[in-house]
């Protein structure tokens, strides 16, 4: 890190301890970020609301020196700083807490605290130290959490106040926190919130990002909002409300298409009957009794927080975990037993979320990545036919409009956007009846937004029921013509094209979990 | 965070075309290079290196390791490994040594002597077994690859001394009585020069690796290897891949099994000891990623060929055996960060 002289704060206000001037932050060809401005004001709550993809992780990583921007400058103190590592932010007083947590399960408390800082006595590391220390930080936190409890034992609430207790070991003056509520029950979030007060009366700034906006507005002091890299508003908390929010995290959109029309709305293609799947834990039903028709060449999209039961629910159908009960019914027939490979033959395929995790093959090229899920229809006489493969992929990549040097280019060389195309041009090529897309436009930029809805789109219009989720709201209007939104896993809303933005997201519970 | 991951990968293979200028070249056909290295420097140290009797000795043990080799760039290439397989040879060599001495059956009060082809199915069917075994620990049990092929290395290797209680079949050649002769034929025949044994690896690998190119089941595999989820998800039978590679890598040390007892006119519960070992250096220094879903038959015949044709070198120059198992170390540790240069960080990802 270097340290620059103390300028004259020129637009600085005095309470801001850290401010971030003229960001940028380009990922290849993707702009995460254009000359953002942010001010973190000391011993107060600053929260960071936009969409998803609106670049907020990215800032957060750059102020905890994750990521280090393109162009731009952070002036902590009055002072330009550069922070290249996450030590040497640490070092400044900077720490970030993660949406996921960053704990070893295995270890208790005390371990994980100073993990890494282990205190030296004469005869190895000094435990009874350490163990004192933790004890003193979680009375400090007003936590009745054991030292010697096991991390992988604690509720996520619990491990949230770990982490929170370790960031505080280091003497943190700035604490980023990426989404902490979202996994958190209600009573645990009011244990969080009264411990942010605590911190914020002890001097501790705080940098609060949250899809939960009104659950934010109630802990913040400032608002600022980013949409697509840019920073849109910032003012604070007195000046704002909700509708404030919505408008500039929303504003105008993009034309992401129309629901598809002129076709038949066909027969029911995909029945689900009260279904239910429970969590891998088992304690909560991550899909509790949930109904869905959806028919052919309609197009549907479910909305929902994180933690809405949407990925259960598309994974359910599409035969990836079991279902604890009820039935899934395509074109009328129970498909409740049938295998993946079974269920994609019998028309049912699925677009996962997270395409790097389950979508794509890393080591095989665009063209053996297009061509996977359906080498049935090139092979002949047990044998893949080259020649048949190559015209099904050339087809496939026209069709999906893929920008590829050529079927034999690795599947890293793409950007984001052309992978999820080859990721949905892959199902497609199954020729399925009916396709479930699970986030189909995360971390794609919105001119491949548009392109992968058009595709959509384009599908229903000859017939396939398309279900896509989303954690965007702009995109629930773009083509779906029903939008339903899940809420712990139940369908809590059901609204047709002509609904608001505002209308479904207070449906979804984005406006404060009571 | 996935334009992060994305533009991780982009530079990644960015890096790979940046270096795919002569030294890319050479990086990419090192396995290659280093055998015709061997083979220059060994025939400049030792009169006796390039000969036709060398190049015989060295063929039966490129033989063996190779088709140890082939079957364990299956179970490599879907992500696993297969500790098992030296123990697997033993074990079938015993059996085949124990149908070929004649089974007695107690109850019918003979003794069954086998024709020698029906010896080879039988024997066949032990590696397939312990494959299979392998195969289903892995795939259903969730038994993770190394501990279930440790168990069954331990096990295969307490069979085959159960069988001869620690003692060698000596005598396959068998009894022209009884029919059964012939065994080690493989082992002793040539053709046009070449022993059969090579024939046999040859075959094995054409046949492998027209499995890898040319059917269903190659994608299955490099698409299990590379990403099971994404593979599931496409429709790939990944546990059903699973249980093929095992059987087929059980099947490979089979015939190496039948190759090598052939060649000895003997079946010993301790042959074939940490040859696993081997095979597995065999398809690293070929170029195949322990993480899966990358490696070819062509590569691993190399990687065979490099290290036996080193080993013997270095014998035949007098190098002491200690040494030799140094340089074979080296050898491999050398390949192994080679082969993570070509696929980077990505080979790694989870």
């Amino acid at each position: 890190m270097t340290l620059g002289p103390v300028r004259e704060a020129g637009g600085i206000a005095p309470d801001v301890v850290l401010a971030a001037r003229n960001i940028e932050k380009s990922f290849g060809a993707v702009r995460a970020l254009r000359s953002v401005n942010f001010d973190v004001h000391r011993g107060q709550v600053t929260t960071l609301f936009g969409e998803n993809g609106a670049g907020k992780s990215t800032l957060m990583k750059i102020l905890a020196g994750v990521l280090t921007p393109t162009a731009g400058e952070l002036i902590l103190d009055g002072r330009p700083v550069e922070i290249r590592s996450t030590i040497e932010a640490r070092a400044l007083g900077i720490s970030i807490i993660h949406q996921e947590l960053s704990l070893a399960p295995n270890m208790n408390v005390r371990d994980n605290i100073f993990l890494g800082r282990e205190i030296m006595g004469r005869t190895g590391v000094y435990y009874a130290e350490e163990e004192r220390r933790t004890r003193a930080l979680m009375k400090e936190l007003v936590e009745d959490i054991d030292p010697l409890a096991l991390v992988g034992d604690l509720r996520l609430g619990q491990q949230q106040i770990v982490e929170i207790a370790r960031a505080l070991s280091i003497n943190s003056r700035i604490l980023i926190m990426d989404e902490p509520t979202s996994a958190l029950s209600a009573s645990e979030v009011t244990v969080l919130f009264k411990v942010i007060r605590d911190l914020k009366a002890r001097g501790v700034s705080i940098v609060y990002i949250s899809h939960h906006l009104e659950e934010a507005l109630t802990i913040t002091d400032h608002a600022v909002v980013l949409r697509d890299a840019v920073m849109t508003a910032a003012a604070p908390r007195a000046e704002i409300d909700l509708e404030w929010i919505v408008r500039n995290m929303v504003g105008e959109n993009f034309d992401l298409g129309q629901p598809p029309t002129g076709h038949e709305i066909g027969a029911p293609a995909l029945e689900v009957k009260r279904l239910t799947v429970d969590t891998a834990g088992g304690a909560v039903r991550a899909v509790d009794g949930l109904d869905l028709t959806v028919r052919a060449g309609e197009v549907v999209c479910i909305y929902g927080l994180m933690g809405a039961g949407r990925t259960e629910l598309m994974e359910c159908v599409a035969g990836r975990i079991p279902a604890a009960s009820g039935q899934v019914l395509l074109h009328g027939r129970d498909i409740g037993g049938l295998s993946i490979a079974d269920r994609i033959a019998a028309g049912l395929a699925l677009v996962p979320e997270d395409r790097q995790r389950d979508g794509l093959v890393q080591t095989i090229s665009v063209g053996q990545n297009l061509s996977l899920a359906s080498i049935g229809n090139f092979t002949r006489r047990l044998l893949t036919d080259r020649r048949a493969e190559r015209a099904i992929v050339d087809s496939s990549i026209r069709e999906v409009t893929v920008k590829t040097d050529g079927p034999d280019a690795p599947i890293g060389s793409l950007s984001g956007g052309n992978q999820q195309k080859v990721v949905i041009g892959k199902m497609l090529a199954t020729n399925p009846s009916v396709l479930l897309l699970d986030e189909p436009s995360r971390g794609i930029d919105i001119g491949a937004k548009g392109e992968v809805f058009r595709i959509l789109a384009d599908h229903a219009r000859q017939g396939m029921a398309v279900v896509y989720t989303t954690s965007e709201v702009g995109e629930c209007l773009a083509i779906a013509h029903r939008i339903i939104v899940m809420r712990r896993g139940r369908i809590v809303a059901e609204f047709t094209h002509d609904t608001t933005k505002e209308a479904i997201m207070a449906a979804s519970g984005e406006s404060l979990v009571a | 965070m996935s334009e992060t991951t994305s533009s991780t990968a982009a530079k990644a293979t960015g890096k790979k075309k940046a270096a795919s200028g002569p030294l890319g070249w050479i990086l990419d056909g090192r396995a290659f290079f280093a055998l015709i290295a061997i083979i220059v420097v060994f025939s400049i140290l030792s009169p006796n290196y390039f000969t036709v009797s060398n190049f015989l000795i060295m063929g039966s043990q490129v033989a063996i390791f190779g088709l140890l080799a082939v079957g364990m760039l299956l179970v490599i290439l879907s992500g696993g490994i297969d500790l098992s397989v030296g123990s697997t040879l033993a074990l079938c060599g015993v059996f085949a040594g124990w149908l070929l001495q004649g089974v007695e059956l107690e109850a019918l009060g003979v003794i069954l002597y086998l024709p020698v082809w029906a010896v080879v199915v039988c024997t066949l069917g032990m590696g397939a077994l312990v494959g299979l075994i392998n195969g289903l620990l892995v795939a259903h049990f969730k038994v993770p690859a190394f501990v279930a092929t440790l168990g069954t290395l331990y096990v295969a290797r307490g069979v085959a001394l159960l069988m001869t209680n620690g003692l060698t079949f000596n005598r396959l050649q068998g009894d022209p009585a009884l029919g059964n002769t012939g065994w080690e034929w493989l082992g002793f025949n040539r053709l046009w020069g070449v022993p059969f044994s090579i024939y046999v690896l040859v075959a094995v690998a054409l046949a492998v690796h027209f499995l890898l190119t040319r059917t269903p089941f190659g994608r299955w595999l490099y698409s299990t290897g590379g990403n099971p989820n994404a593979a599931q998800l496409s429709g790939v039978p990944v546990r059903a891949v699973y249980i093929w590679v095992y059987v087929l890598s059980g099947l490979c040390a089979a015939v190496a099994g039948i190759v090598l007892s052939s060649q000895l006119t003997s079946a010993g519960p301790t042959a074939g000891n940490t040859y696993e070992l081997t095979a597995i250096a065999a398809v690293v220094v070929g170029g195949a990623s322990l993480m899966g879903g990358r490696g070819t038959v062509g590569g691993t015949l190399l990687g065979a060929l490099v290290i036996v044709f080193l080993g013997a070198g270095l014998i035949i120059i007098g190098v002491s055996s200690y040494w030799q198992t140094v340089f074979t170390g080296a050898v491999i540790v050398l390949a192994v960060m080679l082969n993570s240069i070509e696929y980077g960080t990505r080979g790694r990802r989870i």
